[in-house]
């Protein structure tokens, strides 16, 4: 397995680029981080850094996708929301054109980075774009997978991208759909709805603690907030009549707001919110921000009771 | 470039201005100065220059135009009436609900666009884009853009300006449409640009200054520009704000306007008189 998911990332776009020579990548300078030097060693003719300038960098892959280029344009996830907006609603959305802008070191997870670079809204920023389709992988096998599905796929994509550290929570045969959810654990009393590297695997261990005190929870990887899979959120509202969504993201905006608002007119089921509550980010290792914004699988599982006894 | 074809490119420029000034006059209101300041360039592109197909506006073959300032869209649309990549009719319904014109250009609106454009300062990036996919595949062909004087205030372009210098875009060709007006009041006054081919020429691009409005010198300078080799190009088109229009030019107040039907009388008046 590989050591970090952006070698993942990076080693997905060079097998890509074998057959399709029509796949670029491209960074603002952050090509270390993002681990692309590999692709640009094999492909550097698809390879362009555009330096520190990230409007410009959507700008430039808006304008490779009208020639039928299929870019992959990579930066922090807090540059490539808030500081290439624009050009990523006009120049790449607004337009119909086909640019994978992936940002990367999702919420919690820019650490020592701090509350300049830690994307909280990034999501529920891009869930505003008309028609756009966001993912977040959250381990090697979904992301090598939703990489693929996102070459395929025949428009733009925001994908957040965890980089450091690897897991694998799927066998190397699961089967992904862009905006179908999958189940990870089936239960009867509440449903954990989770996206992300961090978040999953905080829902599943969550499910176990609550299994100890008799309470059946089911897991759910939202690996595509945008659509969201509405069918399978509405069969499970009503399966197990209280929900817990889990994002290492703003409680607005993102997942937690997708699946609270989708149910508020289809079928209201009490929703509980985890991940981060109006608030800033802020420098920390990883342990200390997942629980400083109340992220843990404690924290799930104590969201799981409360919600329990609100149900109808 | 001889007589005879400076004055054809001279009578179809006044012909694209009366057509993209009826076409705003249909809702009486339009963004007439940055327009009529860019019909000559366009002219000359369209006319002289580019090598497209109106019957096959995606042809992959084609030199590629990014207006990068959207709201001159009108005279854009104008010129590609005139050369029938869709019908003349159509200049009838600029900004009429469900028209294929919009106020600012669209690529999936209007056959012949090649850029979306709207929100100033991002043209020159996807122009960059284009020309690094033309150089990728071995199209020789040129990428085309036009920026507006006061767009140039936007920082991006100059991120664009960097980037295709860094990778040596010769196949990109820019223009400046320097009619020294902006929304608030004269480029001066709101936010200076000179030395503006210093700037350019500081990024690493090849400059060139001339009349915009003069056929010659902009064929002169497109040869040159063709010329530099290993340096994306760009051409100051020095210009005149509304020009050929009477109620409009060298007026700051032209750049969203409103125009009453004796004002479009009395301009296409003044440009059918004028031989």
């Amino acid at each position: 397995m590989a050591t970090d998911m952006r070698e993942v990332y990076a080693q997905t776009l060079i097998s890509l680029a074998a057959e399709n020579p029509n796949i670029c990548v491209l960074e603002a300078d952050l090509m270390g981080a993002t681990g692309t030097k590999v692709f640009k060693e094999k492909f550097p003719a698809q390879f362009i850094n555009v330096g520190v300038a990230e409007a410009n960098l959507v700008g430039v892959a808006s304008g490779l996708s009208s020639e039928g280029k299929i870019p992959f344009a990579a930066t922090f996830g807090t540059f490539a929301s808030r500081r290439a907006f624009d050009q990523f609603f006009l120049s790449a959305n607004y337009a119909k054109l086909n640019v994978k802008l992936v940002g990367t070191d999702p919420g919690v997870t820019a650490q020592f980075n701090g509350g300049t670079h830690m994307p909280f809204e990034d999501t529920g920023m891009m869930r505003l774009i008309p028609g756009l389709t966001i993912v977040e992988p959250c381990d090697t096998v979904s992301c090598e997978q939703l990489i693929r599905l996102a070459a395929q796929h025949p428009g733009s994509m925001y994908i957040r991208l965890h980089r450091k550290g690897s897991q694998k929570l799927y066998d190397e045969n699961a089967a992904f759909t862009l905006g179908k959810g999958m189940v990870l654990r089936e239960g009867t009393d509440v449903t954990l709805i989770a996206s992300g590297f961090v978040m999953v695997p905080e829902a599943l261990k969550a499910a176990e603690i609550l299994k100890e005190e008799g309470i059946d929870a089911a897991v759910i990887d939202m690996h595509t907030v945008k659509p969201l899979d509405e069918e399978l959120v509405l069969s499970y509202a009503k399966k197990t009549g209280a929900i817990v969504t889990c994002e290492n993201h703003q409680v607005t905006g993102g997942l937690g707001g997708a699946v609270a608002e989708y149910l508020s007119s289809e079928y209201p089921v009490p929703v509980s919110r985890i991940g981060a509550q109006d608030v800033f980010g802020q420098v920390g290792t990883l342990d200390f921000l997942m629980k400083e914004y109340q992220l843990l699988a404690s924290d799930i599982a104590q969201a799981a009771r409360a919600v329990i006894k609100k149900k109808h | 470039m001889d007589q005879a074809h400076a004055q054809k490119l001279k009578d179809i420029a006044r012909d694209v201005r009366v057509l993209a000034l009826s076409s705003m006059g249909y809702l009486g209101v339009g963004h007439v100065g940055g327009a009529m300041s860019v019909v000559d360039i366009l002219t000359y592109l369209y006319y002289s220059e580019m090598h497209i197909d109106p019957n096959n506006p995606r042809d992959e073959q084609r030199d590629r135009l990014v207006l990068s300032k959207g709201h001159a869209g009108p005279a854009l649309y104008a010129v590609l009436a005139r050369k029938g990549f869709f019908p003349i009719e159509w200049l009838d319904t600029l900004n009429v609900g469900g028209t294929h014109l919009p106020s600012h250009c669209d690529r999936n609106q209007t056959p012949g666009i090649d850029m979306t454009t709207g929100s100033l300062g991002q043209g020159l990036s996807a122009a960059v884009g284009i020309a690094l996919a033309m150089r990728m595949d071995g199209r020789k062909r040129y990428t085309f853009a036009i920026i507006g004087d006061g767009e140039s205030q936007e920082g991006q372009n100059w991120e664009a300006a960097m980037c295709a210098s860094q990778y040596g875009l010769d196949n990109l060709i820019a223009f400046t449409d320097y009619n020294k007006m902006q929304i608030d009041g004269t480029i001066s006054d709101v936010m200076e640009l000179e030395d503006l081919s210093a700037r350019w020429a500081a990024f690493g691009w090849h400059v060139q200054k001339i009349d915009g409005h003069d056929f010659e010198a902009i064929e002169e300078a497109i040869e040159k520009a063709k010329q530099a080799s290993g340096k994306p190009s760009m051409i100051i088109l020095d210009t005149i704000k509304g020009k050929g229009c009477s109620f409009a030019e060298g007026k700051i107040s032209s750049h969203n306007m409103p125009i009453s039907q004796e004002q479009l009388d009395e301009a296409l008046a003044a440009l059918t008189e004028v031989k």
